[in-house]
Formats: C-alpha cells, structure tokens, sequence
C-alpha cells in the first residue's frame, strides 16, 4: 500500500502564490517519513491534504492508485498540532474516544491515559494529556497511515518519547505508514527511515503577503 | 458571619431569581386559566366602580371585575406570545442552519429575505398578515410567527458558520460521520444555549406585539378577554374619568413583560460564557 501525491499544488486563494507546486511525494506502509522545512513553507498545507482536510488545486492523492475515499473512516488519520482544537470543548473525553468507532484498552494503558480523565471535559486537561487523546482516537480509528503534525512539539521531553514508542509501536504491528513532520532534527533522525525536504515556496508567498 | 454572606455565590442567586420568576409567570398563568367565565362576567349595578377591596382593579363599564379579566387577557396573550416564539424560534433555527450549510445563493436569498424583514416595521407586517389571513387568533399567529425569527436566525446562521470551521468537526467527518451525525452530535449541543435564550428574549416582544395588535383592532375579537381589547375598550372611557380600566391592565402587561425578559437576561447570565463575568 502506498499513499503518495502526484504533481500536487495547492493555493489558499487563486489570487495567491502557490503554497504547493508541483509535489510528488511518497509513503509506503510500514514506513516512517520526516518532513522538514523552514516555518511557512506548507508542512502543515501538505498535511491537511494528505487527510483529506484539503483539497487540490491541482495534481492529485492517491492511495494504492485510487483517490482518498469520500465517505467513511478515511485510512489517512491526521494528528493535529493543537489537541485542544481538536476536540469538542462540550464533550466529555470518553465520548471523543468513542468517535474514532472502537476503544482499545491496550492503547489508553500504553499512553497512560488515566480512567478518570474519560469522564472530564477537555478543558479540565493539560494539553500534554489532551493529545495522548487525540492520539488514541487516530490510532484506534484503524487507519493505514498517519500524519503526525508536530504533535509533540508542547509535551515534556518524557511524555514525548512515551508517545512515539506507543505510536511506532502500533505502526510496526500494524504495518503503518507514518509521516512525521518537526523541526526537532534529532527526534527526526531517531524515528524516521529517511527524511523529506519540502522544496520552498514560502519565502515567495509570505512577501506578497505582507504586500496585500 | 462572612461564610453566610458568602455561601450563595452570584450564580446560585441568578439560577433562584430565575425559578422564582418563572414560578410566578406560571402562577398568574395558570390563574387566567383556571378562572371561570362568570368571575368576569357581567354585573351592571357595579359597572364602572374605582378600585376597591371587593375589586382591587375596579369594574368596567359593564361591571366586569377588571382584575379576573385582565388575568384571564394575560394568560391569553401568553399563550399566543408563546407559540408564536416557538413556531418562530423553529423558523429561525431551521434558516439560520440552511443559510450556513446551505451553497451561496441559498446564504444570499436568506440574507436578503432577513434584510427586508428587518427593514419593515413589525407592526406594519403583522397587521398586513394577519389583516390578510382574516385576524383572529389564526392571524396574530401567523403575522407573529413570520416577523419575529429573523434576528435568532441571524445569530444561529452565525454561530453555524463559526462551528463548521472548526478543527473537530472536520476531525469527526475524516472518522467517517454524516453530515447528519455531525448536526446532532456536535452542532446541537453548542446551538442550544443561543436558542433557549433567544427564544425566552422572543416571549416578550411577541406578547406586546399581540396586545399592541388586538388594540389595534386586527387581532383577536373583542369578546375575547385579551389584554389589547381590554386596554382598546378603555380608551373610549378615560375621558369619563375611568384612569383605572387603563393604566392597572396596562401596568401588569408591563411588569408581566419585564419579567420574561428579566427572566431570559439572567438564563443568557448562566448559560452564556461571555456574560459569566458580569
């Protein structure tokens, strides 16, 4: 299986620069991908198209040959660099497990999600505890690829390594793709199997930018 | 001494100011009710008495005890009042939800369509709908009905709008859920506190415009016991010094109305983060 994009570019207004040009970009399953680039060059763009959140302006994301399916648990899971955006403030958390369909005990224990904390509401949480959340619910989603958004960027340097063994660990059993994006060059180095430098267009885009 | 003054916190004195008005407002509602048609009927060796203890309001012209016939108006007029909020409020919600998820020309009729609501006077259009519908209870209803959604529905559209940009919700449609799913589980809960307070704010406007509607003589009949038609009757009798058969009917349409919206104030005061503070 192979999720990959094929001359992708992208724009947030046609009136823009591209943010995106002509991208051609590949993960295999059971692969760990780093993605680097200076801020503002489309890491997180890439990202948001890769899951689908995105569509293309041009170009093309294909899974296995096939364009990402509409409906359904889509099989490319983003997590996302803000926990606490990403889940229902007026929910409490067991409900938000309970989105991604299946809850799996063996995953809350290893990223030591505390039973009490299913009953609170995420306000009630550290962002720290909020995104081992939003990783259980990706991975309990059952999807074939990951796309990790800096999404350890805010947690302590020991909840960070707890949460990438948990997260190559269910990729290994599983045969996941992964897609890691940081700026952090040595966690980079540690997971990823080879590592992915995003041709930039931002310098371009942020000086219309600050024309307009 | 400073624990008791302290014990009740300023939400707890909201949340029991709000169960004592509504239990009043459904005290004298449920009096209107109760009451049978003879306490007002009637009775012309009394016709036209100033207040006193055996009629705290004094009688009308036709010795009808004005106090009985008032209550009776009031629950009336809040009967209309309310239903024709709740038809509205279900407008309201249904079009602010349709203009938000709805394509571009929909979001652009539903804007123009609230634009020219708001643009005419509401009394003019209730008149017109219910001068046009034959008056009555039907016509006050309906004329109600359609004129008041167009500031909820304004809102709901809004809040709508703001809720679909949201990283959850998008995170909830790549997990595989229906745009369906998503309304009920998601959007709904947030909708809801905007809706409850929007509808109860909508009580005491659609009350006054019944009255102001039926005094105007488009709306319920005259022998109906609506607070309008009482406060339309007076008028003729003023002159003859009859201060009474106005200003106590018309004063109790007042605090009755200042109540509901004291009411849904404090509601938005409990419900509504940005108001927590104040």
């Amino acid at each position: 299986m192979r999720l990959e994009t094929k001359k992708l570019s992208f724009r947030y207004h046609t009136r823009r620069e591209w943010v995106l040009k002509d991208l051609d970009f590949s993960v295999e399953k059971g692969e760990c991908i780093g993605l680097s680039a200076p801020s503002g060059s489309g890491k997180s763009t890439l990202a948001l198209l890769l899951a689908g959140y995105l569509k293309p302006v041009r170009g093309e994301i294909q899974i296995d040959g096939k364009p990402l399916p509409q409906g359904g648990i889509c099989p490319v899971q983003l997590i996302y660099q803000h926990p606490e955006q990403a889940v229902d403030p007026r929910w409490r958390l067991r409900k938000v497990l309970e989105e991604s369909g299946q809850i799996r005990e063996d995953i809350l224990d290893s990223l030591g999600i505390e039973r009490a904390w299913m009953d609170r509401f995420p306000r009630e949480l550290s962002g720290g505890e909020l995104q081992r959340f939003c990783v259980a619910r990706a991975l309990m989603s059952g999807a074939d690829f990951l796309v990790c958004d800096e999404i350890s960027t805010m947690l302590d340097v020991i909840t960070q390594a707890q949460i990438w063994s948990v997260v190559c660990a269910e990729a290994q059993k599983r045969d996941m793709g992964i897609v890691v994006i940081t700026h952090n060059q040595c966690l980079a180095k540690r997971l990823c199997s080879r590592i992915y430098e995003l041709p930039s267009y931002g310098g371009n885009y942020l000086q219309t930018g600050t024309n307009i | 001494m400073k624990r008791d003054k302290n014990r009740w916190n300023k939400r707890t004195k909201v949340l029991i100011l709000t169960v004592m008005l509504t239990v009043v407002l459904l005290f004298i509602y449920m009096i209107g009710l109760l009451i049978p048609g003879e306490a007002a009927g009637t009775d012309l060796r009394h016709a036209g008495q100033a207040p006193s203890w055996a009629h705290l309001f004094g009688t009308d012209n036709l010795g009808r005890d004005l106090l009985m016939r008032s209550l009776k108006g009031l629950s009336v007029s809040m009967t209309v009042g309310i239903a024709a909020s709740c038809i509205s409020a279900v407008i309201a919600i249904l079009v602010g939800i349709a203009a938000a998820i709805g394509s571009r020309h929909v979001d652009g009729v539903v804007n123009w369509i609230i634009d020219l609501m708001m643009g005419i006077p509401h009394t003019v259009l209730i008149i017109l709908i219910s001068f046009s519908l034959g008056r009555g209870l039907r016509g006050v209803l309906a004329g109600i009905a359609a004129t008041h959604w167009t500031s909820l529905a304004r809102l709901i559209r809004g809040e709508v709008l703001q809720l679909r940009s949201q990283h959850y919700i998008a995170v909830s449609r790549r997990l595989g859920k229906t745009s369906g799913w998503i309304m009920i589980h998601h959007m709904l809960p947030h909708l809801a506190p905007q809706f409850t307070v929007g509808l109860i704010l909508m009580f005491p406007h659609a009350i006054l415009h019944e009255a102001s509607i039926s005094f105007l003589g488009y709306g319920l009949p005259p022998e109906q016991p609506a607070i309008g038609i009482i406060l339309a009757e007076s008028m003729r009798y003023l002159s003859a010094g009859m201060w009474w058969m106005a200003v106590l009917p018309g004063l109790m349409l007042v605090v009755i109305v200042l109540m509901i919206d004291r009411m849904g104030e404090n509601l938005r005061k409990v419900i509504d983060p940005c108001s927590a503070q104040e």
